[in-house]
């Protein structure tokens, strides 16, 4: 009997999907060329699954500022910012994203997984509760499970419901804090913020905003769907990451809650592991510059969510319910999703793969999110690729000869798949 | 009391029936998430209905003591009498 038998049934999906053909969930880039493409058994392959919203992993601001803080002040901190003590970037990066946001307070974790851990556990404890959207991402589950507060679901996205499930509780004498998030990673929808901000005010709880996917994303000044709803003023906290938009790691929570700072002492997945190495905190602080000084980014990145968005629905793919740079094909079968994700990579396009119970319809789900950095020529390569597979595995309707959707060509990034044209063909007749 | 909570193993078992097929059999002792096939997902959701049901809060902690229908029932009517107390 092996420690590891609970997980038979896990390793019993694992290998079926070996079986199948790559394993979405091991994949090996060889080499990066640039956010939007990198290099995958050999072959030149568009990234449409990194959440680098805005490109900023080759900024060269970013890469060269971060490699003279690299050569100046070594490769890592080597230990927690209580016992080792905070480097000068740490202290910059945490003024420049409090001044940002416009709050008084910020402190920075080292990854946005370990900010929401971190942030859960704390603020709420023993006799608190914390009210989660039943959507919510793994860090969140996890911080709650991690404090010692009540935690309570209510259902995705419903006001309504999170008022209900806060007035059950009006009797009870602990804080509430309300977790949501700016953008669902899975299919990309927003929160009602402006609802949920209102039943907030209305019911006294307390509210943070996971940020993640909407950082950069959403907002005239990209800070988040707080912003662009209009409810900066009623959000408590915002926490977000360096993952994503800002192209490095690490996370942060900013807030003007008087006293926020003894968090620091306070806060045990802030305190107990090793802080951001130095050129990280450059690397960020500059991408957060960037992010600043380049709305077009922010245009060019939702101009190509909108034309991946559109172009799939066109084509009568099942998606979201509103576009945005994170754009997910929802399918009927997981075996098909895995089939069909295979024919994508070999087509030259990867993104990532969700099977249930991890997505939120209980669907899977194909998921792309698109980088203000991918071309409209990729795009559109995207989309008919999808197209064509789509076909071939009878997810959208054949068409008749004469209408069939060209097939790939050797022109671009793409080397011709000629074994997918055939199958096309043979499909056709 | 118990008159008002003797009702809890009955609509328990009501609201389970829309979400399983019609033959499953449903007893004290059936581990709801194995026997009857239900994911996590699907539990979850099941506990949000409950709590619209029976107007309680069934917090996670409490969902994670749960796994026979036995367990659910003690714990819904444990809710339920902290409600009619309060
Ligand atoms: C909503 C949300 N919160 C937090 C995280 C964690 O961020 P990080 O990658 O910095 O740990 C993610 C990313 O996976 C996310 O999607």
């Amino acid at each position: 009997m092996s420690i590891l038998n609970k997980f038979a049934p896990l390793r019993q999906t694992y290998d079926q999907l070996r079986a199948v053909g790559q394993n979405p969930f091991e994949m090996v880039f060889e080499q990066m060329f640039s956010p939007t493409e990198g290099l995958h058994n050999g072959r030149r392959t568009i990234l449409l699954g990194t959440n680098n919203y805005l490109g900023l992993t080759f900024d060269q601001d970013c890469i060269d500022a971060s490699v003279e803080v690299l050569k100046a002040q070594g490769t890592g901190t080597t230990g927690s910012r209580i016992a080792n003590g905070s480097y000068g970037g740490h202290r910059q990066l945490e003024t420049d994203l409090a001044k940002y946001f416009n709050r008084k307070h910020c402190m920075v974790f080292s990854t946005g997984y370990q900010a929401n851990l971190g942030m859960l556990s704390t603020l709420a404890g023993k006799g608190d509760y914390l009210l989660l959207d039943s959507d919510s991402h793994a860090s969140i589950y996890d911080g709650a499970r991690l404090g010692h507060a009540e935690v309570v679901r209510f259902r995705h996205n419903d006001p309504d419901d999170l008022a209900k499930r806060l007035k059950r509780l009006s009797g009870e004498p602990g804080a509430k804090l309300v977790v949501v998030e700016g953008i669902y990673s899975m299919l990309g929808d927003a929160a009602p913020l402006k609802e949920i901000a209102a039943v907030k005010r209305e019911m006294g709880a307390w509210l943070m905003v996971d940020e993640a996917h909407s950082l950069g994303v959403l907002g005239d000044n990209g800070r988040g769907l707080s912003e662009s709803a209009g409810v900066e003023a009623d959000v408590d906290f915002v926490i977000g990451t360096f993952s994503k938009s800002l192209g490095s790691v690490g996370g942060f929570c900013v807030s003007d809650l008087e006293g926020f700072d003894v968090l620091r002492v306070g806060c045990r997945p802030y305190m107990f592991t090793a802080s951001l190495p130095p050129s990280v905190m450059t690397s960020t602080i500059t991408a957060l510059r960037r992010l600043q000084e380049s709305p077009e980014l922010r245009t060019k990145l939702h101009a190509n969510g909108n034309r991946l968005y559109n172009g799939l629905k066109d084509l009568g793919f099942k998606l979201g319910p509103q576009p945005n740079p994170i754009v997910s094909v929802s399918l009927e079968d997981p075996m098909l999703a895995v089939t069909f994700w295979n024919r994508l990579l070999e087509g030259g396009v990867y993104l990532n793969l969700a099977l249930p119970p991890a997505t939120p319809t209980n669907a899977p789900l194909l998921r792309s999110s698109v980088s203000a950095a991918h071309t409209f020529e990729q795009i559109d390569r995207v989309v008919q690729l999808f197209e064509t597979v789509g076909r071939q595995l009878g997810v959208l309707p054949a068409l008749p000869p004469m209408r069939r959707a060209k097939p790939a060509t050797g022109s671009g990034v793409f080397p011709a798949n000629a074994e997918l044209d055939r199958a096309i063909a043979v499909g056709a007749r | 009391m118990n008159e008002s909570l003797s009702d809890t193993r009955e609509q328990i078992i009501q609201g389970l029936r829309q979400i399983v097929p019609a033959s499953a059999q449903v007893s004290g002792t059936t581990h709801i998430m194995r026997d009857l096939n239900l994911d996590s997902l699907a539990v979850m959701d099941f506990m949000l209905t409950l709590e619209d049901r029976f107007d309680i809060v069934i917090s996670l902690e409490k969902v994670a003591e749960v796994e026979t229908l036995d367990d659910l029932v003690s714990v819904v009517d444990q809710l339920r009498a902290r409600k009619l107390k309060s």
